[in-house]
C-alpha cells in the first residue's frame, strides 16, 4: 500500500472524529490530528483502535503517544506492517 | 431571595409514550406500556415483563451526533438526553451557540441510580479478558452517574450548577426540589430538572432476586402492575426519563413563556430506618412528616389538596401508603382527595419514577384532567375501608383543580413530596 492509499484509508478512519471539515478535505502528510482536524484528544484512542482494526496490527503505548499526525501514523502503520519495531 | 418558581417546559420518555404528545394521550386513556420482554425470559427471570420505552435510531439521530452514537450503550443517557432536550425546546429555549458564552444563569439537576449499566458490563468483560486497551474513549462518560448531565449541559451550554442526585426511587422528585431551591434562593434563573433510569436485565435483576416483582403475568403483561388492587403482587420494573424546565416567575413572564404550573414547595427527608423503616420499607412517621412539612412549606392547608399523585407501586405497602395519606390529611371516605398512580400503566421506573410521574402530575394540573388508575378494578378491601372508590378514578376525569401533592419514596427509607399548583394566567 503506497502513501496515497494509506492517507485515503486514514481519512476514512478519522472522518467521524474530525471537527474541521475543511482540514479533513485537505488532509495530507502534514495534517495534525488535534491542531488541524480538531479531533478531541480523548478520541485519539478511538482513532488508534480503528487503525488497529483496519490494518490488523497492534500499536504499543509508545507508538500510540507519537501518533498525533498523518505522517506519524503512516510511519507507525508501515513499520508495524513490515514487522519492524523502530525504537 | 424568595422567588416564585414555575414550570415552563416538559419532556418525557416513558414506556407508554416517548414524547409529550404520546404520553399525554396514553395517560388520559390508560394505555399500558408494559410488554413481555424476550431477553428477561431468556435469562430465566421470574418476572418477564417490563416497561421499556421504544426509541429508534432515527429518533436518536435527532439528539446525538453520529460520533456520540458510536458505542453508546447507556440507555439512561439516551432517555435523559431526549427528555431533557425536549423540555428545553418545549419551554421555547435554545441551546447556547457552540462558540458562545455558557448560560451562567441556567443549570441542571438530573438524577439517576446507575448509569450505562450495559456499557459497564461490556467494559468489565474487556478488562477481565485483558483487553483494557480496547475499551475506547467513552466508558467513563457513559458509566459515571453524572454522565446524563454531562451530555445535557454540553449540548445546551449550561453554566450554572450541573449536578446528578441519587436517592433511589425518590430521585426524580428530589431532583425537582433541588432545582426549585436553587431558583427560589436566587442562585439560578432557570434549571432543567429531571431523572433517568437504565433499562434491562442488569438493572432489574436485583429486584427480581428480591422477589418484589409479579411472576404470574408473563402472558398478560398489561395486567401485571396493579396498584391498590386486592391482587397486587409486586411492581413491574420500568425505565425512561422525565424532565421539566423550572424558572423564576419573573423570567417566565418577561419572555412570555407558557406556564404549566407553579411549585409552591416541598420536602425531602428520611425515616432513618427506625420504627417500621428498613432498607426496603418506609418508616410511616418519616413519610407522614415529609408530607406535613411539604404542605407547611407550600402554605397549603390539608383540605386544599385536590389530587394526590401517589408512589403506590403495587405491593403490600400500598395500604400503608394510603393509611399515611389519610393520617396526615385527616381526610377519608368521600372527603379524601382524588388519588392516582401511573405505575399500573408503566411500572416502576426506579430512579426515573419521580420525574416521569411529576410530568404526568403537571399535565393533569395544566390541562384539567385526572388520569385513570388501571388494574384496580378489584380495589383492595383495606383501601376501600379508608377511601371512597369514587376518589380512585378508573376512567379519565375531565376536571379542573388547583393543588396536587406528588410523593415518591425509596430504598434506604427516603421520602420526597412536592406541592404543585395550577397557574392562573393573567
Amino acid at each position: 500500500m503506497d502513501k496515497k492509499e494509506l492517507i485515503t484509508e486514514l481519512k476514512t478512519i478519522v472522518t467521524p472524529y474530525a471537527q474541521d471539515p475543511e482540514a479533513l478535505d485537505n488532509i495530507g502528510e502534514d495534517t495534525d490530528f488535534i491542531k488541524d482536524l480538531k479531533i478531541n484528544s480523548a478520541n485519539l484512542v478511538d482513532v488508534v483502535l480503528d487503525v488497529e482494526e483496519k490494518f490488523g496490527i497492534e500499536i504499543d503505548n509508545d507508538s500510540m503517544a507519537k501518533m498525533l499526525s498523518v505522517k506519524a501514523a503512516i510511519e507507525i502503520i508501515e513499520d508495524k506492517l513490515a514487522g519492524v519495531d523502530r525504537k | 431571595m424568595n422567588n416564585r418558581v414555575v414550570i415552563t417546559g416538559l419532556g418525557v420518555v416513558s414506556p407508554n409514550g416517548t414524547d409529550l404528545a404520546q404520553f399525554r394521550q396514553a395517560i388520559r386513556n390508560g394505555v399500558s406500556g408494559i410488554r413481555h420482554d424476550p431477553q428477561l425470559e431468556k435469562l430465566l427471570f421470574s418476572c418477564q415483563i417490563a416497561g421499556k420505552p421504544v426509541i429508534d435510531n432515527e429518533r436518536l439521530q435527532q439528539y446525538f451526533k453520529p460520533l456520540e452514537l458510536r458505542g453508546l450503550e447507556s440507555t439512561g443517557i439516551m432517555y435523559g438526553v431526549i427528555a431533557g432536550l425536549d423540555a428545553w425546546k418545549d419551554a421555547g429555549l435554545e441551546p447556547v451557540d457552540t462558540d458562545g458564552t455558557p448560560d451562567w444563569d441556567s443549570g441542571s439537576v438530573f438524577g439517576t441510580g446507575t448509569s450505562g449499566i450495559d456499557k459497564f458490563r461490556e467494559a468489565i468483560y474487556k478488562v477481565d479478558a485483558l483487553e483494557i486497551r480496547k475499551l475506547g474513549s467513552t466508558v467513563v462518560a457513559q458509566t459515571m452517574n453524572s454522565g446524563v448531565n454531562a451530555y445535557l449541559s454540553g449540548k445546551l451550554g449550561l453554566g450554572n450548577q450541573v449536578c446528578t442526585n441519587s436517592s433511589a426511587c425518590a430521585t426524580g422528585a428530589e431532583s425537582i426540589l433541588m432545582a426549585y431551591e436553587r431558583i427560589k434562593t436566587g442562585r439560578a434563573v432557570k434549571m432543567l430538572a429531571g431523572s433517568t433510569s437504565d433499562s434491562g436485565p442488569y438493572i432489574w435483576g436485583g429486584f427480581d432476586a428480591l422477589k418484589v416483582c409479579p411472576y404470574r403475568y408473563n402472558d398478560k403483561p398489561e395486567k401485571g402492575c396493579r396498584p391498590m388492587s386486592a391482587t397486587a403482587s409486586g411492581f413491574v420494573p420500568g425505565s425512561g426519563a422525565g424532565a421539566m424546565v423550572l424558572e423564576t416567575l419573573e423570567s417566565a413572564l418577561d419572555r412570555g413563556a407558557r406556564i404549566y404550573a407553579e411549585i409552591l414547595g416541598g420536602h425531602v427527608n428520611s425515616g432513618g430506618q427506625r420504627g417500621s423503616g428498613t432498607m426496603t420499607a418506609p418508616n410511616s412517621s418519616g413519610v407522614q412528616r415529609c408530607i406535613t412539612m411539604a404542605l407547611k412549606e407550600a402554605g397549603v392547608d390539608k383540605q386544599e389538596v385536590d389530587v394526590i399523585n401517589a408512589h403506590l407501586t403495587a405491593t403490600s405497602k400500598d395500604v400503608t401508603e394510603i393509611k399515611n395519606w389519610v393520617a396526615v390529611l385527616e381526610r377519608s371516605g368521600k372527603d379524601f382527595p382524588y388519588i392516582n398512580s401511573i405505575k399500573g400503566m408503566i411500572g416502576h421506573c426506579i430512579s426515573a419514577a419521580g420525574s416521569i410521574e411529576s410530568v404526568a402530575s403537571v399535565l393533569q394540573l395544566a390541562e384539567g384532567f385526572i388520569f385513570p388508575n388501571i388494574n384496580c378494578e378489584d380495589l383492595h378491601p383495606d383501601i376501600e375501608k379508608l377511601v371512597d372508590p369514587a376518589r380512585i378514578p378508573t376512567v379519565c376525569l375531565e376536571q379542573k383543580f388547583n393543588i396536587l401533592a406528588k410523593a415518591s419514596f425509596g430504598f434506604g427509607d427516603v421520602n420526597a413530596c412536592i406541592i404543585f399548583k395550577r397557574y392562573e394566567h393573567g
